[in-house]
């Protein structure tokens, strides 16, 4: 189970940002509904879910781009919508399909955003040159930003977030609409960021890649943090176990011995000699070891790791049963 | 709530990006060439003009600036028309081009205030307005001096000083309406039509709107229509409505102070007559008492559109 549930907000000692109750309201509609979460110094965080359940509302709301309706954020200890400056020198954010001006070149554009930040000279220009060989820019640093593809811009925004020499890296869609080996190049460069040391909240509903590079997640659903934790732990909670094994074997009685396996919460028979078994954990040892104790001769055994795909189709399939959940 | 911070930090930085922008835009220099020139066809005109009738005017420097001669009009006529194209076609995309630009929330993203955004730009085009309006003027002095061969005495400098200052004002009022608009509107293409709409409608539709409104207010007396004169309250009704466009109110201004014989710019009470030496000049001083409401309301006019943008740039949603 998550440790960090919607209804116990106490922060864990080395939580860098802490949302209490927080919500936003737009009239009567509330865009984010009495959120609470905890992230860790040091960790990828994921916000996942449909577009419109909040999760760029939550984000401005951390940096203090909008205002809060209620509820409290602390950043670093600091509140954005009081000390909204001191969050924004040491949180970088890449918005959603970041934008850059046309008419200067990639360093231009670094420079200009290094002077707001309020850099020397002499520091601006050291960080910029290293952060575009960072993300593998340099030879178009000169460039003017027109030119560059979806993917370049990325980069520069991420060059951006380097340059600032952000303890938080905020990262909101970062790869939608990037080609998959953009993506690759992305996710590599965000996972670069994590070794530093950075902290990295990113948002998106590109599921395989959030599982891919995130310790945790927190899904949305309509304003809501309907659960958190990691991939594991979300699996054991909506799917009832993380792991889904196929064994094929010929032989008698393996379905019953199977069942037998601690942890194994269901075997199905799928036809006469495969079985597919649902556990809490990688039970194909023991599985093999089953197979083999009742004499049957095992041909294949396979292992479907929990997909954050499955979970997030179970959670939002279920609500719709449930009633009856407003567009965004 | 109190903030953390200063307002204005990082108003230097775009200050100096967004007036370097302005400066080497194409769109600066297509404006700037068309006002250069039409006000050269304007001053070409009075200098000729002047030339033939080689005056004992004090004011020789000051007749460039509101001599006409047809079929064109005076420099500061020419001005009045086409600063206000000048200010909208600096201030119409201001801020929405950087909502579709997308860059808005990153730069927001650094440690400023939106107050040091657009405060930066709006002096910035200030600045870019100023400069530009400083070297006509500077243009018109030299070809003075070129053509004329008179040095301009030190009033006729203030004054023409003062004319400088006006007229920056005058673009600051088209500049922060231009600026509101491009808060207000998302596309930067109904921000310009709304703009230039409104810039057409208070330069020409509005001189002949105005006179027709006030009849409707204060229906003309018989009497003195019989006597062919026009009635004075429908008059007063005429002239409060017309003070209303900026345009206006800048015609009026430079009047008094580029032509030191205005006495007022109202109706002419007899106590004013008083001793008058009729076409005498007035000294400094009294012109700009004169001018001085007009030039108030220039500014008030700035300062108002100006917070107007502010304040609901301030409660903007900054996501696109």
């Amino acid at each position: 189970m998550s440790d960090q549930h919607n209804d116990n907000p106490t922060p864990p000692p080395d939580a860098i940002i802490t949302a209490q109750g927080l919500t936003k309201r737009y009239g009567n509609a509330n865009a984010v509904d009495a959120i609470s979460f905890a992230i860790r110094k040091g960790e990828v965080f994921g916000l996942l879910g449909p577009n419109g359940a909040g999760k760029t509302t939550t984000i401005l709301m951390m940096l203090g781009l909008t205002e809060i309706s209620s509820g409290q954020v602390s950043v670093l200890g600091f509140n954005p919508a009081r000390a909204p400056l001191q969050v924004k020198r040491h949180v970088g954010y890449l918005p959603d399909s970041v934008g850059f001006y046309d008419n200067l070149s990639a360093v231009e554009n670094l420079a200009y955003t290094a002077k707001l930040m309020g850099l020397s000279l002499k520091e601006r220009t050291e960080r910029i040159a290293d952060a575009l060989t960072r993300v593998r820019l340099a030879d178009v640093a000169h460039k003017r930003v027109a030119t560059f593809s979806r993917g370049m811009r990325q980069r520069l925004g991420l060059a951006e977030i380097i340059v600032k020499r952000a303890e938080i890296a905020i990262l909101d869609e970062p790869t939608s609409g990037l080609d998959p080996q953009a993506t690759i190049e992305f996710l590599e460069l965000i996972a670069e960021l994590k070794r530093g040391g950075t902290t990295v909240l990113l948002s998106s509903h590109l599921l395989d890649q959030v599982q891919r590079i995130c310790d945790r997640v927190a899904l949305f659903k309509s304003g809501r943090i309907e659960m958190m934790g990691s991939v594991a732990e979300l699996a054991v909670q909506v799917l009832g176990a993380g792991f889904v094994v196929e064994v094929e074997a010929e032989g008698a009685g393996i379905a019953r011995k199977l069942s037998t396996i601690p942890g194994v919460t269901k075997v199905e028979t799928l036809s006469a000699d495969r079985y597919r078994m649902t556990a809490e954990r990688d039970v194909r040892p023991d599985a093999a070891n089953a197979v083999v104790s009742v004499n049957g001769s095992l041909k294949r055994l396979s292992v479907d790791e929990p997909s954050l795909e499955a979970i997030y189709a179970r959670t939002f399939q279920v609500k719709k049963e449930g009633g009856v959940r407003h567009a965004a | 709530m109190q903030r953390e911070g200063s307002a204005f930090q990082g108003l230097g930085t775009v200050f100096v990006k967004e007036l370097s922008d302005n400066i080497s835009s194409v769109r600066m220099l297509v404006l700037e060439l068309l006002v250069v020139l039409t006000a050269l066809a304007a001053l070409y005109g009075a200098i000729d003009s002047l030339r033939q009738n080689t005056a004992e005017d004090p004011f020789l420097l000051l007749r460039l600036f509101t001599l006409s001669r047809d079929p064109l009009p005076s420099f500061v006529a020419m001005l009045g028309f086409l600063v206000p194209l000048m200010a909208i076609g600096l201030g119409f995309d201001a801020v929405n081009s950087e909502h579709n630009g997308r860059t808005l929330s990153r730069i927001l993203a650094q440690p400023i205030y939106r107050d040091a955004l657009l405060m930066g730009k709006f002096l910035a085009g200030l600045a870019t307005l100023g400069v530009s309006l400083t070297a006509l003027w500077l243009m018109v002095i030299g070809l003075g001096l070129i053509f004329l061969g008179v040095p301009p005495g030190g009033e006729e400098i203030a004054r023409s000083l003062v004319f400088l200052v006006v007229a920056i004002f005058y673009a600051g009022v088209w500049l922060s309406l231009a600026m509101l608009l491009s808060i207000v509107f998302r596309s930067p293409a109904t921000a310009a039509l709304v703009a230039l709409g409104i810039w057409l409608f208070l330069t020409v539709l509005w001189p002949m709107l105005a006179p027709a409104i006030a009849q409707v207010i204060a229906p003309p007396d018989p009497r003195y229509a019989a006597l062919g004169l026009q009635t004075p309250d429908t008059g007063l009704w005429a002239q409060f409505l017309l003070r209303i466009s900026p345009n206006d109110l800048f015609a009026e201004a430079m009047q008094a102070i580029l032509s030191p014989q205005t006495r007022t710019l109202g109706a002419v009470f007899i106590e004013q007559l008083r001793g008058a030496i009729m076409g005498a000049p007035l000294p400094f001083g009294e012109s700009v008492m004169i001018a001085w409401p007009q030039m108030v309301s220039l500014i008030a006019g700035t300062i108002v559109l100006f917070v107007g943008g502010y304040v609901i740039f301030q409660r903007q949603e900054v996501r696109a």
